[in-house]
């Protein structure tokens, strides 16, 4: 089984976000492989275990500066690793990201693409479906549970308030929720192993963005709240005063 | 001849009322434009035409489709909005329409604008959180056609008295099938759509506790209950529950924060909640900043009160 699984870097879910000159100033900042692509990372090495061969190789659209995350996925045994570089892909949209992804795999052979569900800085939902779209092939979105037997996919996801079962066949796009696993942390084994494992870097060109981000502001102050002495109070506020009782 | 084209949310056949917000905000943006606002159902569904209508919607096109898919839907709908002249699409920022959304856009060859706090009808500027509500961009679609997810609760129906005119299109084939939908039991309501939210983290001591958290919520009729990433990572709650950047993004009425201390990433989740109450025994828990209203206690004291007085 040909697998890709697709990491991205962003801003630390621990960390406060700057804004500077109405733009987000992430310069402070420690940046982390984002949560969701480690369970597409993650997933990926279990597929080809359970398939019993083939390979995962992890994919960055990135600035030489997701190097250090691709050798992470190296680490956790990824067979090899591909940076589609360029210095601003920091700061590009989901669809823009979708648009290079796709012609990135244009014509390369692959079983299974795997994406986080969204990349916790921009929040968008939008490069698992894009690139599936672009290229094609049916995408799953939402995972937390993925079987496929014989190129046969069955894979489940939370919608509110019910449980999707979702069927296609391969080639195909999955987009990874928490819940689907646990990903496994690297071995010292792994660590030294990933040095010696490929790393391709292939210098990729930036589309027009299809997302123009005029301004960014912190989010609207709260007025100062108040602390009440004992339950009833607080009932009362509620009922009375909020109003949302 | 140029319209907006709003997406209906259908499952099992029957409307998902959320979406009618997004409808009323497709009149706003429609009459700034002086043009239509066009509904599609992108599957077989038993949608009364006077809701749809009097949520803003002049005319309403349901699909043939019996399936669920997420990609036939997307194709279907980027094929109507070239037959209706869309210069903007709008879905509903739910689990279906961030699935269908981006392919929306990429069929159409052009951005998109997710799970939308605000629009600007007149400049088409769309208001977004990013980094899980931690800063909000404000953001301008470049493209032919403008795609855009809003986010429940924070737009309104039309409210008005009128009848979509309704007519039939064709659907398109999927290539992935859902095959079944499973409603969850428990039968409150999902966390990302609850009014009112009932959320528990660490200062409850135990999943055995979780007893008193839910004594709160069954006194509050659609409540829904969520977590914190730290009992969620403990296995004390399921994944379903858990508010924050790495779970689930909250707008409630009401956001109820038992035994949570506040990390950054839980304010994430919920900051937007209308009205914030905090229940915790450390009066310097960063949670007491953001609460409109907070007992500084032991919640083991505070719950079976709070219980009480909600029963009155």
């Amino acid at each position: 089984m040909e697998i890709f699984s697709f990491v991205k870097r962003v801003p630390s879910t621990t960390a406060n976000v700057e804004i500077k000159d109405q733009q987000l100033d992430t310069s402070g900042c420690e940046f982390e492989i984002n949560p969701y692509d480690l369970f597409a990372v993650e997933e990926g090495l279990r597929q080809k275990e359970a398939a019993g061969d083939g390979n995962v190789t992890s994919v960055s659209f990135g600035s030489d500066a997701s190097q250090k995350d691709l050798r992470t996925t190296l680490a956790m045994g990824a067979d090899a690793a591909l940076l589609l570089r360029n210095d601003a892909a920091d700061t590009a949209d989901a669809a823009t990201t979708a648009k290079v992804i796709a012609a990135a795999m244009d014509g390369r052979s692959f079983d299974l693409l795997l994406f986080g569900k969204q990349a916790v800085d921009r929040d968008q939902h939008g490069v698992g479906p894009g690139v599936a779209t672009r290229l094609g092939i049916p995408c799953i979105t939402e995972v937390i549970s993925l079987t496929i037997d014989d190129g046969k996919v069955t894979a489940m996801r939370e919608v509110e308030g019910a449980t999707e079962t979702i069927t296609t066949s391969v080639p195909c796009a999955i987009t990874c929720q928490k819940g689907l696993n646990e990903p496994r942390l690297a071995s010292l084994k792994g660590i030294m192993a990933a040095k010696r494992k490929p790393l391709e870097s292939i210098d990729t060109e930036m589309p027009a963005m299809a997302l123009t981000v005029e301004s960014t502001q912190p989010p609207d102050v709260r007025p100062a709240g108040r602390i009440v002495a004992n339950a009833a109070e607080l009932v009362d506020a509620l009922r009375n005063e909020a109003k949302v009782l | 001849m140029s319209s907006v084209l709003v997406i209906l949310e259908t499952r099992s056949g029957e409307l998902r009322s959320a979406c009618l917000e997004t409808v009323g905000a497709a009149r706003t943006i429609a009459d700034a434009k002086g043009c239509n606002v066009v509904a599609l159902a992108t599957e077989t569904a038993n949608i009364d035409a006077a809701v749809v209508g009097g949520a803003g919607a002049d005319q309403l096109m349901i699909a043939t489709a019996d399936a669920h898919s997420a990609d036939a839907a997307a194709t279907t709908i980027a094929r109507v909005a070239k037959e209706v002249g869309a210069d903007v699409v709008l879905l509903s920022a739910t689990v279906r329409g961030r699935d269908i959304t981006p392919r929306v856009a990429a069929l159409l060859d052009t951005g998109f604008a997710a799970d939308c706090t605000a629009v600007d009808s007149n400049t088409m500027l769309f208001t977004r959180p990013i980094c899980g509500g931690k800063a909000f961009n404000n953001v301008t679609v470049n493209g032919d056609v403008v795609v855009a997810s809003l986010r429940p609760n924070f737009f309104a129906s039309a409210g008005r008295d009128h009848t979509a005119e309704i007519s039939e299109v064709a659907s398109e084939t999927a290539l992935a099938q859902v095959v079944e939908v499973a409603a969850q039991s428990g039968g409150r309501p999902d966390v990302a759509e609850s009014t009112i939210v009932v959320s528990g983290g660490r200062g409850m001591a135990s999943p055995d506790n979780w007893n008193l958290i839910e004594a709160i919520a069954d006194a509050i009729p659609g409540a829904g209950l969520g977590a914190s990433r730290a009992v969620v990572d403990a296995g004390w709650r399921p994944h379903s529950e858990q508010v924050g950047q790495t779970g689930k993004t909250v707008s409630p009425e009401l956001y109820i924060a038992i035994g949570i201390s506040g990390a950054i990433q839980h304010l994430a989740g919920m900051r937007s909640s209308k009205v914030i109450v905090a229940i915790n025994k450390d009066a310097d828990a960063p949670i007491f900043k953001h609460a409109t209203y907070g007992i500084v206690g032991d919640v083991f004291e505070v719950l079976p009160e709070l219980a009480a007085e909600l029963a009155k």
